[in-house]
């Protein structure tokens, strides 16, 4: 099998694409070999022939004047331009805003069958390709087959996991991409982005606030334990719907879907539409006044009790 | 403006998903449909623009006719026409497909829907008709302005959001805080009965994934209840029990 890897650069190769790298490994390794090419488009300012230590035989970079800009439209010309030269069996991309816009585009274009939302290795049965696949936002899982001959994934955070690269390095090729006019249909005019903050969908700790907090001048509660823990910091819906808190911050059915190691949910009830943002969590922490909220029979440790009292103390005593 | 919204015919977000014994189909005894959440803010904001700048608003699903109902529902919350294509969903290439020669013939200026669907979570569609079409795709879209033939878009990042600029035709999948969700008032639920619902048949049956099996995650343990005034023990057990610290 032979594997394509689209990689996203956010200054260095991101850490979701990297997992998706060691997806492909995995991958080829379960399934017989094959060999694996990765391809990304804009600056980096990772050096691209390390990625050899995921098993990488090649890197296709697109770079040259043409790329101005890294978007929805741009990148699939990239992608499809690297399927026509590397011929793969099957692409892997990890889930992000970009691939989730742009993959379906890809699939579209080469007649590929596309599975998003995939949680585990795939499977070769008879020749068919099955995933699993995350449905009814955690609610439940698919295995669904992929009936093409190329096959496109988008794969969730923790869907390989227990790979550590060596130090073999790669070939990286420049590839050249003609963008046509309607490549270049969409214009940036500035992105607004937290800096210097943990980026919540791909953070392996997350402390969490909801309406329970009372008020946004309350923050400095969910902030302060974040910044110890080296944590991202996420809210409830409403939280956000009353602007306590920026909307990118919302987790749950109609925001965020995390699956950090730790989710701690401060002052949440754990209606059914947030729990949804939450269920592949490893481990979930609720602190809450009320012993009958619901968010208790989803989480693993409960203190029931007052967020203002709880949480400082809980700040005190990882320090 | 000519703007399509497509809707999705979805479970209650408050629905306890199962499925049938042998894991082949989803159980919907019981469970009440409704239009997709974020085809709902979709839906919504295409009323707006309608509102404020002229045009119509159509509104399609891709059903059986037991997705009537819910076709109904945008007509009431302000779509002035529906078409429902008449096939069962199997997979999003398929879906894409349908729209997109509906879409061929119509020539609409905004083709507006959710960013995913809350069944299957696919987020497919948008790109894939914009593809077919040729046309740009932008997802998922958080504020949607336009002016003349040009569209603002605010797309999310993550940890953020990009403002970008496109030409219409254009094709959208849209998420909250695009424009607030729609409650229709009893006019519009009397009007929606005598309003065109068109029922047009399917053009294409390929699809290229099938699902084999549906299950559900395990059930979870009990919850570890730990004394208020005990953090301490909590910190403890996150580090030596769960061991994610
Ligand atoms: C279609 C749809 C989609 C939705 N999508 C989402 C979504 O994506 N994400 C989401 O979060 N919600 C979503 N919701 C809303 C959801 O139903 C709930 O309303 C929401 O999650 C509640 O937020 P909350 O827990 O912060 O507030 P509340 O439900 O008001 O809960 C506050 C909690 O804080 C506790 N509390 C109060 N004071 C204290 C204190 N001093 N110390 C400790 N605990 C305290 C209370 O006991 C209570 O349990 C959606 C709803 C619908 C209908």
């Amino acid at each position: 099998m032979n594997i394509l890897v689209f990689l996203e650069s956010d200054g260095s190769v991101k850490k979701s694409s990297l997992e998706a790298l060691a997806y492909a490994h995995k991958t080829a390794e379960a399934l017989g070999g094959g060999a694996i090419t990765a391809v990304i488009a804009g600056p980096t300012t990772t050096d691209l022939g390390s990625l050899g230590g995921y098993g990488v035989q090649k890197v296709l970079h697109a770079d040259d004047g043409a790329f101005v800009q890294v978007d929805i439209m741009t990148s699939a010309a990239v992608l499809k331009q690297a399927i026509a030269i590397s011929n793969p069996d099957l692409v892997v991309l990890a889930k992000s805003s970009l691939v989730d816009a742009m993959a379906p585009r890809v699939a579209a274009a080469t007649g590929a069958a596309l599975a998003t939302n995939v949680v585990d290795l795939p499977v070769l049965n008879n020749g068919v390709l099955t995933v699993k696949r995350s449905i009814y936002t955690g609610k439940a899982f698919s295995d669904v087959a992929l009936n093409a001959t190329l096959r496109i994934l988008t794969v969730k955070k923790g869907a390989a996991t227990g790979f550590e690269p060596n130090s073999a390095t790669t070939i990286v090729e420049s590839l050249s991409v003609s963008l046509s006019g309607s490549d270049k249909a969409l214009t940036s005019k500035g992105t607004e982005k937290a800096t210097g903050e943990i980026l919540l969908p791909e953070a392996d700790l997350v402390v969490s606030g909801g309406r329970g907090l009372k008020g946004p001048e309350n923050w400095g509660l969910i902030t302060d334990l974040a910044k110890t823990l080296g944590a991202a910091t996420a809210c409830s819906k409403p939280v956000s719907d009353l602007d306590w808190r920026p909307h990118h911050e919302h987790v749950g059915q109609t925001g965020i879907k995390v699956s950090p190691s730790l989710y701690i949910a401060a002052g949440i009830s754990g209606a059914i539409q947030h729990v949804a943002g939450i269920s592949s969590s490893k481990c979930i922490v609720a602190i809450n006044s009320d012993p009958e909220a619901p968010i208790f029979k989803v989480a693993d440790y409960g203190i029931v009790g007052d967020v203002f009292k709880i949480l400082p103390a809980l700040n005190q005593a990882l320090k | 403006m000519k703007i399509l919204v497509c809707i999705t015919h979805v479970p209650d977000t408050t629905t306890k998903i199962s499925f049938t014994p042998d894991g082949k189909e989803f159980n919907a005894a019981g469970v009440t449909f409704i239009i997709g959440p974020y085809d709902d803010f979709a839906l919504a904001r295409a009323i707006e623009l309608k509102e404020a700048q002229g045009g119509s608003v159509t509104a399609l699903n891709v059903g059986l006719a037991e997705t009537e109902p819910t076709l109904r529902k945008a007509l009431a919350i302000g779509a002035d026409d529906a078409i429902r294509i008449n096939v069962n969903p199997t997979d999003a290439w398929q879906v894409a497909q349908e729209i997109a020669a509906v879409c061929k013939a119509e020539q609409y200026d905004l083709i507006l829907m959710g960013r995913e669907s809350i069944d299957h979570n696919g987020g497919q569609v948008h790109g894939m008709v914009g593809e077919l079409l040729g046309i740009p795709s932008v997802a998922p879209v958080m504020r949607l302005d336009v002016v003349g033939g040009l569209a603002t878009v605010s797309k999310e990042i993550e940890g953020g959001k990009e403002v970008i600029e496109v030409n219409l035709p254009l094709v959208a999948g849209c998420q909250e805080p695009i424009a607030e969700w729609k409650i229709p008032n009893m006019r519009g639920i009397m009007g929606a009965r005598t309003k065109p619902l068109k029922v047009v048949e399917p053009t294409v049956t390929a699809t290229s994934t099938t699902v084999q099996q549906f299950s559900l995650p395990p059930a979870k343990g009990a919850c570890k209840m730990i004394a208020a005034d005990n953090v301490a023990e909590l910190v403890d057990l996150l580090r030596n029990e769960a061991k994610v610290l």
